[in-house]
């Protein structure tokens, strides 16, 4: 067990020639690895942008049900399985939301999300409020703002009764900035103002 | 010679690493900086490695499709043996590795280990704390039950508010347009392969930095860091006092690493692995989200910022917090390092701890959100009923019925997002309880499209016996005074209004 290992030996300095021919090969070397870098790379940009480049075509319309199970003037909570989605999404595919019908024709869909951090709201008929389990956002029956912290109304789905059927265009979690054309509430800049209290500000004052 | 060592000559001389491994392992420390406040940098990076190797044992099992996640993470706790300590390691892990990031980081502030010449390090040192809240927030994800589910629903929301591309950046971080199974491997490839492998990175350029520039002396008031005189200095400091880190100095990082393992191991022996809560099942929206632990703070926030401020604060702030721990040893590279004579870093830890803390204390009961059962689940005392005429009696029927409770408590039980209201009738008059019902106001929801007025009636009848015996009722003084100045014609004109008793 004698071994060494010499340390290697500097080079002998070759001629200026060789260098710049050297050099020059280096740096098309360099150059044709960043044109085939580029080459290989660039459809990969594409590949982890897809779910960004499309967005159309996730909106699909939806059939909750018969128009005529849902009870007027009230509000129903559903479930629909997202119109895209695959074998592995499990549970995930489904997706709630709440109905609510005020008239013979008169749907309102609105998404689960609070428009505040997107918790999943809960319709209390008895005190006619949804409400947020996270941050305590409150709205009133027709999907306005009723305190809290979310800025807006519960956002709304695009809807159509069709053969009896209602549908809803979804496919796409409500944000504050998407395009599914998801609507704000209507109404969401008016101070929303019950019927009786309107009543009460209108009767006449009791003067002495 | 013996055996031994000719098989480790015969390797060393391939290797050749005895050279460097050596200087590396006995660079001089400065005396007194082998000490115990000098521990949690070695504790930290003895964490990370229990979550790799945690992490890689937990990864033989766990299916990340959105459909299997859970029930994998039920064999791990109910089938596998030591599976559910496995997770619990990993889990208590990961809580122990964020706490003693943040320990070290606030000791090096303290200590001004940042400044000339380990600016470097510091900065690395941002991102691996930034790359370890990665690693916590997509490790949450990871545990796909209901509070992953809405926890992204969440980060999706919070996306969805930046301006012009808000909804582009939602379908990039969710992979698509709502959260599934696209969005559970894509947490899963951030958290098993893009995050650590950062983080494992930077932690090697940290390292690499803190032997060759060398620790940080202990700082004594009045020993002033100049960039022209540092290096000569630390020099002097190491090598005429100095230790060999190995074996002089090491044995402290030793014992501390071995005792925070020990800790975790304790942790994840007693209270066992997080979760997995309820399914991932939206429909199942029974739910109350919470995040891990150290993210409460962040929920807390959430609730309190005013709903204008919301959306600048959750863009702004974050890359505004993460310039200034970039720019801090730029802008206090030099001078004294001794907290000593550093009266404004000192407050500022303590500030931040003590905001930190409170806001981690106030997430944990969360006195902001309403509780969804309360108005079925909480029962009025008896002393608040006993005593009360049928409509009274009949209001407190209304209370709850009505879901009042979940955010006003009676006795001390319900939701907290309003006021209790035992008192209330000491406070507040009947035409001003009338008006807070009905049109509510002071972030209480108007309530007059909700209520008849029999029920409005019979609610305020109650509301006004909420007090103690001892105080008095609220009285509207101005009535008092038009009835004595006014005399009976006035009565009158009262006796008419049926808000009057």
């Amino acid at each position: 067990m004698d071994e060494h290992v010499y340390a290697p030996e500097p080079v002998t300095q070759p001629d200026p020639q060789e260098i710049s021919r050297r050099t020059f090969l280096m740096n098309v070397g360099i150059a044709l690895n960043a044109v085939v870098g580029l080459a290989i790379a660039t459809p990969v940009v594409a590949y982890l942008l897809g779910p960004v480049l499309k967005h159309k075509e996730y909106l699909d319309w939806v059939a909750l049900g018969n128009a005529s199970d849902f009870p007027v003037g009230e509000t129903t909570l559903v479930n629909y399985k997202n119109p895209f989605s695959n074998s592995w999404d499990g549970d995930t595919a489904m997706v709630p939301a709440y109905v609510r019908r005020t008239g013979e024709n008169d749907f309102t869909v609105f998404a689960i999300n609070c428009a505040h951090l997107g918790c999943p709201v809960k319709w209390f008929k008895e005190s006619q409020l949804f409400m947020c389990p996270c941050h305590g956002g409150a709205y009133y029956a027709d999907g306005s703002r009723a305190s809290g912290p979310p800025e807006r109304g519960l956002f709304t789905y695009d809807l159509k009764v069709d053969g009896g059927k209602l549908l809803i265009n979804a496919g796409q979690m409500p944000t504050l900035q998407n395009r599914a054309g998801l609507k704000p509430c209507p109404g969401r800049d008016e101070k929303a103002q019950p019927a009786i209290v309107a009543q009460i500000e209108s009767a006449p004052r009791v003067d002495a | 010679m013996k055996w031994y060592q000719r098989v480790y000559d015969w390797f060393e001389l391939r290797l050749q690493l005895e050279g460097p491994v050596k200087e590396a392992a006995m660079h001089p420390v400065p005396r007194k900086t082998a000490s115990w406040w000098y521990v949690f940098g070695s504790a930290s990076f003895v964490l990370l490695i229990l979550q790799v190797v945690t992490g890689i044992l937990l990864g033989l099992v766990y299916s990340p499709s959105a459909a299997h996640a859970w029930d994998s993470l039920q064999v791990l706790n109910h089938e596998l043996p030591l599976g559910w300590f496995l997770r619990a390691m990993h889990g208590w892990g990961s809580n122990f590795m964020v706490a003693v990031v943040l320990i070290h980081m606030a000791q090096v502030f303290l200590f001004g280990a940042h400044k000339y010449p380990r600016e470097m390090t510091w900065v690395l040192g941002v991102f691996m704390l930034l790359c370890t809240l990665g690693m916590a927030f997509t490790g949450q994800v990871l545990r796909f039950d209901q509070d992953a589910y809405w926890g992204l629903g969440i980060g999706a929301s919070i996306m969805g508010r930046v301006p012009f591309i808000g909804g582009e950046l939602v379908h990039f971080m969710l992979g698509g347009p709502i959260i599934n199974g696209a969005t559970l491997t894509r947490f899963f490839a951030l958290h098993v392969f893009v995050i650590p492998g950062t983080l494992l990175a930077l932690t090697g350029v940290h390292l690499w930095l803190v032997i060759k520039l060398g620790i940080n002396e202990w700082p004594m008031p009045g020993r002033i860091v100049r960039r022209e005189t540092y290096m000569q200095e630390y020099h002097e400091l190491t090598h005429k006092d100095g230790l060999a880190f190995f074996p002089l100095a090491i044995w402290k990082d030793l014992f501390f690493s071995a005792a925070i393992l020990l800790a975790v191991a304790a942790c994840a022996a007693v209270f066992g692995p997080f979760g997995p809560k309820g399914i991932p099942d939206p429909t199942i929206i029974n739910t109350v989200p919470k995040p891990d632990f150290f993210f409460l703070w962040l929920y807390t926030v959430l609730s309190f910022l005013p709903a204008d401020m919301e959306t600048p604060f959750l863009l702004i702030v974050p890359p505004i917090a993460v310039a200034i721990l970039v720019a801090i040893p730029f802008v206090s590279g030099i001078g004294e390092k001794s907290w000593w004579r550093r009266p404004v870093a000192v407050f500022s830890v303590l500030f931040i701890a003590i905001c930190f803390g409170a806001f981690t204390q106030l997430g944990t009961y969360t006195p902001w959100s309403p509780q969804m059962h309360a108005w079925s689940g909480a029962p009025v005392p008896v002393e608040l009923l006993s005593k009360r005429s049928p409509l009274e009696r009949q209001g407190a029927v209304v209370f709850q019925q009505k879901q009042c409770r979940n955010c006003h408590q009676l006795g001390g039980l319900g939701g907290q997002r309003g006021p209790a209201l035992d008192k209330v009738a000491g406070h507040m008059t009947e035409d001003q309880l009338y008006r807070q019902v009905l049109q509510g106001g002071g972030n209480m929801p108007a309530y007059g499209a909700a209520l008849s007025p029999a029920e409005t009636t019979a609610l305020v009848k109650y509301l006004e016996t909420l007090k103690p015996n001892y105080q008095p009722q609220a009285v509207d003084a101005s009535r008092q005074v038009v009835a004595q100045v006014a005399g009976p014609s006035a009565t009158q004109a009262s006796a008419s209004n049926p808000a009057q008793k």
